[in-house]
Formats: C-alpha cells, structure tokens, sequence
C-alpha cells in the first residue's frame, strides 16, 4: 500500500498551504512530483488514487493531469532515466550520434529499460539547455556537452553506484 | 563593451546569496518602490518602453494598467519561468545566477500590481533551480523584504515557486494558469485575459522572468533613462541565447543597437563559426520565428543592415524578416540540412500540441509525417504544396499562438529553401548520404532600385 511518512506528510502540508483556502488541487502537480520520487519512480493508479484522496479531489482529476505532462512516469522506469534531447539545437549540435551511441552501448532502443533494471533511455523535447548541447537530463540533474566518453562515464557512475 | 543593466554582477563571487547581492546594491529597487505608490511604478515602467521578453514583445506597463482592480477581491502576478521555447534558455542563466535579481523584481512588481501572493511557475525540468530560488526567498524573507509589513510599508507579500511537470504550451499564459490550478496545460478562451479574470478568476498579471527582472533598473534609473538605451521602440538590454553552430554559445545581454553580424562574428558575443565554416541561415528568435538565410538575415532585403532589435528583424514582415521573439538564436553552418531541421521543429510542435484544437492537434502531425518523408527522400513534389497548404490552414485558427508557432517555421522553410526540399525529392538516394550544402544562400540579393 502506499502511503507517505509522516515527514513527507508535512512536506504535502506546506505544499498545500502555498495557495488560498479551498484551492489545494493546485497542489497536484508539485505532489505528483513527490509521489513519483517516493513510490518507485512512477505513477501506479494505487498512488494517483491515494494522491486524490490526499486534496479531496476525484481520482480522475489526477489522471487527466498525469497523462498530461511529459515528467510523469505511466509505466515502470529503470532505476537511471536518460532523457536525451532531440531537438533542432540538440540535433545541429549531434544528439543523434550520442542517441546511437548510447542504443549501442546499453542495447536498448528509445524507450526501453535494460533487462537488469538499471537504465532507461528516452528521448525528450528541448530543456532549455541548447548552449550546452547535445545533453541530457537524468534525475533532478542535466548533463551537458556530451560525447561518447561522457556517456561511458555517466554510465560507469550509475553502475558504480549500486 | 555594450552597457549591462542585467547581468553586471552575474560574475561576482557569492552574488546567489543575499549577504553580497545586497553589497552589491542589491534590494535598492525594493526601498525605493516602496516609497512611491503603486500607480507611480506602472507609470516609471511605461515609461521605460519596456516590452514583455517572453517573445510577444508587449509593452509590459500598458499590459500592468489593464489590470483590474476589484474592490475585495485579490490580485495575482505570476512570473512565467516555464522557459521551452527551442534555442531559448536565458532565464534559466539569470535564475541560477542571480536569483535575488528577479526575487527583487518581484517584491518591486507585486507591490505595483497589489499582489499579496506571486508564483513563480517554473519549467518542471529546471529542477535544481528551484532549491535556489527557494534559498533566495528564505533569505530576503529573513531580511524583512518579504512577508508581512515589508520595511514598515504596511504591504505584505509572499512569493512561492511552482514546478511544472514536462509541457512548452504552459509558457502560454492562460495555460500556465489553468497548470496553477493543478490541471491539464490547456489554454482558455480569451477574452476574458487574465488581467480581467486570471488566476482562480482574479485579476492576474503574467509576466516572464527577464522582463521582471527589468523592473529592477527602471527601478533604479528611473524609466526615461532606460528608455534612452537602445533604439525606437526597442528600449533597454536584451538577454539574447545563442547557440547552434558557434564557437561560443551562451547568454549574452546586448543594447539592441548591434548588427546580427556582429553579434555572430565577434569575439564578444558568438564568435563566428567553428571549423572556418560558412554561415547558413539562423532563426533568430527562438524555433517559432521564421528561419532566414545568411543572405536576407545580414541585411534586409532593401539592402540595410540588419540589427539585433525587435523592429530591424521584424523588417520586411515574413516575406524576408523574421522576430526577436524570446530572443533565442540558433545558428546553422553550411554542412545543416534544412529539412532536417524544420522536421526536429516539427515534431517537437507535434509533442507540445495539446490538442484542444483541431488543426493544431491534427496538423501538427501530418506535418510531422510529410517531413519525415520528405527528409527520408521518400517525399514527392506534391507533398511540398501539401504541406505549404497544413501550415496556412493552422496559422490564425486556433485557440492560442502555438498553432502560429508550429506553422511558421515550416512556413519559412518553404518560402526561403524550397529548392533544398525539392533536390531532396528529386535525389531520393543521394539526400540519404549527402546534403544539400551552402547552395546561394548567402550570395547577396540584387534590390531593385
């Protein structure tokens, strides 16, 4: 069953008491974002369900939101998501070779997780980072001007850290 | 060395925390502001001929005197962070090196507006930034510049920070909006705008970052003094983004008086192109504006310079300019395949679509589609005019400008680099291994006397 600590408990408190009296579905967004974060890095219709019944609001209304925006895990994830970029800036910059490289070097395609459950690799719209290219996003974090060696080393790190 | 009023201080050591933004001068806006009233401020803004740096370019103190006042009922100002226009990432600079800048532009603006309560939506991918920002408001709420009674002036005001989750239309202000209330990022139906009926239908004002942070020194200067930089009705600094095929990318804040030649060739701002290469075309504003070939993006088809300003690249309309929009520069060298780039374009328009409108939701995607046949050299020549024909049908009909903003750059693709998309159809093979090149895209354009 999920359910948050008493800790995070407080946590959806303050983040409900940012807005007016009676307007705490606003709160939704930034709880989903703590949902995922706790309850294993996606969003299972058991925790969209508990996250309703936190604000009052109708199971429905969270799904609508979720499914929504782009941040929001449907399914399962491995335990590190690199999220490529591919847009224009990305792509003059060669976000397609790292793509490549890193299918090759994982054996995976685009939005597959590898059979161990430790990687997953998507590709994602432009962040905001276009100086900085080609890049990724991997949790909270951006890695920036990437090359292939970057990404050995990005990897190395995720598995090191086990 | 253009003039800074921006990022002057972005360099100096420690400038994220409060102790030294405040050495630095910082918070003089609040002080100042709070001394006057509210209306003087708006007045101070217009003035400045400040206009809105999220890409409209609306002036930003006529867009703060449409808002209601309401006896009773509270006002909200939202600072749009949700910073995803391609090739844009300038307030991502200014949030995660001077945050107090913008946190100062929000006490000065909120209590111009009345706003007791300001959000700042931010981009839900700008994770980490939140933490600063955050960190920025603990401080200047230690301070006494915000909370309740701020410096004895009877106005109270809390600022709080909302993390988005993954959608470019909540850069759309009534979106972002309609995302604050916890739903999905559809835009509403305007009018009512929400400076009538906003946030939970009261009056709000949604302004970007970059232009927020410019309160601060009208503030300081007074607005007739920062209307004297710049030119004509591009008054002020600009945070221009660039990035692309240049040797260095990054932010950089111009007085828009520069040309866009010097803007990519000096050493102070790109710094010309890597590996001796040539210049191809540039989309100047952020992925929505028209792309333009080195040609007609050096100098206006009359033969003028071409300058780094709202009314020099809007000059000769979409037919041969382009816009300033977010001020998002992507630059292409010779080895770039046009085609190419409008379909990254295009599918990412496809991605953000919301999909509330037909010809947006639909369009997007059989635009998307042809693209990729086209690109894959399995395109025919009627599938140019078919896709000259999608993007007119979307442009103007629909709800918000995403539908313009996906439509225009395969517009301007076509209009400027048809002949690229043609030898595409007519070298199925060799488009596979090969690209188009340079062609005469930057041979000069003969003027008519």
């Amino acid at each position: 069953m999920v359910k948050f600590s008493e800790d995070k408990l407080k946590e959806v408190q303050s983040m409900i008491d940012r807005y007016p009296k009676g307007k705490q579905k606003s709160a939704l967004i930034p709880l989903l974002h703590l949902a995922q974060d706790e309850f294993g890095g996606w969003l299972s219709a058991e925790t969209m369900d508990y996250v309703a019944s936190i604000l009052g609001i109708e199971p429905i209304e969270v799904y609508e939101v979720a499914t929504f925006y782009s941040m929001y895990n449907l399914k399962p994830v491995g335990k590190h998501v690199f999220e490529v970029c591919h847009t224009g800036p990305c792509m003059l910059n060669g976000s397609d070779h790292i793509i490549a490289y890193i299918k090759r070097k994982l054996d995976i395609n685009v939005g597959e997780t590898t059979a161990d459950g430790m990687f997953t690799l998507k590709t994602v719209e432009c962040l905001g980072a276009c100086g900085y290219a080609p890049m990724m996003q991997m949790g909270i974090n951006y890695r920036e001007h990437l090359t292939e060696a970057k990404v050995d080393a990005i990897i190395e790190e995720c598995r090191n850290k086990q | 060395m253009a003039k800074k009023l921006l990022l002057e201080k972005a360099h100096v050591e420690g400038i994220r925390h409060y102790d030294v933004y405040r050495r630095e001068g910082g918070y003089a806006a609040v002080e100042k502001a709070l001394k006057m009233e509210p209306a003087a401020i708006v007045e101070e803004v217009k003035k400045s001929g400040l206009r809105g740096r999220g890409g409209a370019g609306f002036p930003s103190g006529m867009k703060w005197s449409f808002l209601a006042k309401p006896e009773g009922v509270p006002r909200y100002l939202v600072c749009n962070a949700d910073e995803s226009e391609p090739g844009t990432f300038k307030d991502r600079y200014l949030m995660e090196f001077l945050p107090h800048l913008l946190i100062e532009g929000l006490i000065v603006s909120s209590f111009a507006l009345g706003s007791n309560r300001t959000y700042i939506y931010i981009r839900g991918e700008y994770a980490w930034i939140v933490g600063i920002l955050e960190q920025a408001i603990a401080e200047a709420k230690q301070n006494g510049f915000l909370g309740k009674n701020i410096l004895g002036s009877g106005f109270d005001c809390e600022i709080y920070v909302q993390r988005g989750a993954g959608a470019y239309i909540c850069g759309e202000e009534t979106a972002l909006i309609e995302s604050l209330e916890g739903k999905r990022g559809n835009p509403r139906i305007k009018p009512p705008f929400p400076a009538i009926k906003g946030l939970w239908d009261c009056p709000t004002v949604v302004n970007n970052v970059e232009t927020l942070a410019a309160v601060v020194p009208i503030m300081n200067m007074g607005g007739e003094e920062y209307a004297k930089i710049g030119v004509g009705r591009s008054t002020g600094t600009k945070l221009i983004s660039a990035c692309g095929n240049i040797n260095k990318p990054g932010v950089y804040e111009i007085d828009m008086t520069i040309s866009v030649e010097e803007f990519i060739y000096s050493d102070e701002y790109c710094g010309g192109i890597p590996n001796g290469k040539r210049l191809k075309a540039c989309i100047p504003g952020g992925s929505s504006v028209p792309i333009l070939p080195a040609n007609l993006l050096l100098k206006t088809a009359k033969g003028e310079t071409r300058l780094m300003n709202y009314e020099s690249l809007s000059d000769g309309g979409f037919a041969t300019g382009s816009m300033m929009g977010s001020g998002g520069f992507i630059v292409l060298d010779e080895d770039q395949c046009v085609v190419k780039n409008t379909l990254t374009l295009a599918r990412f328009y496809r991605h953000e679509s919301c999909g509330q409108c037909s010809p947006c939701r639909e369009g997007t995607g059989w635009m998307e589609k042809i693209l990729t046949k086209i690109e894959n050299g399995k395109g025919a020549m009627s599938d140019i005019d078919l896709l000259w024909d999608i993007q007119r049908k979307i442009e103007g009909n629909t709800i918000c400008p995403l539908g313009d903003a996906a439509a225009w750059p395969v517009a301007a693709a076509i209009r400027h680099f048809r002949d690229e998309f043609e030898w595409h159809v007519n070298n199925p093979a060799r488009c596979q291994t090969q690209n188009y090149g340079l062609a005469h895209y930057a041979d000069p354009i003969h003027v008519p006397a």
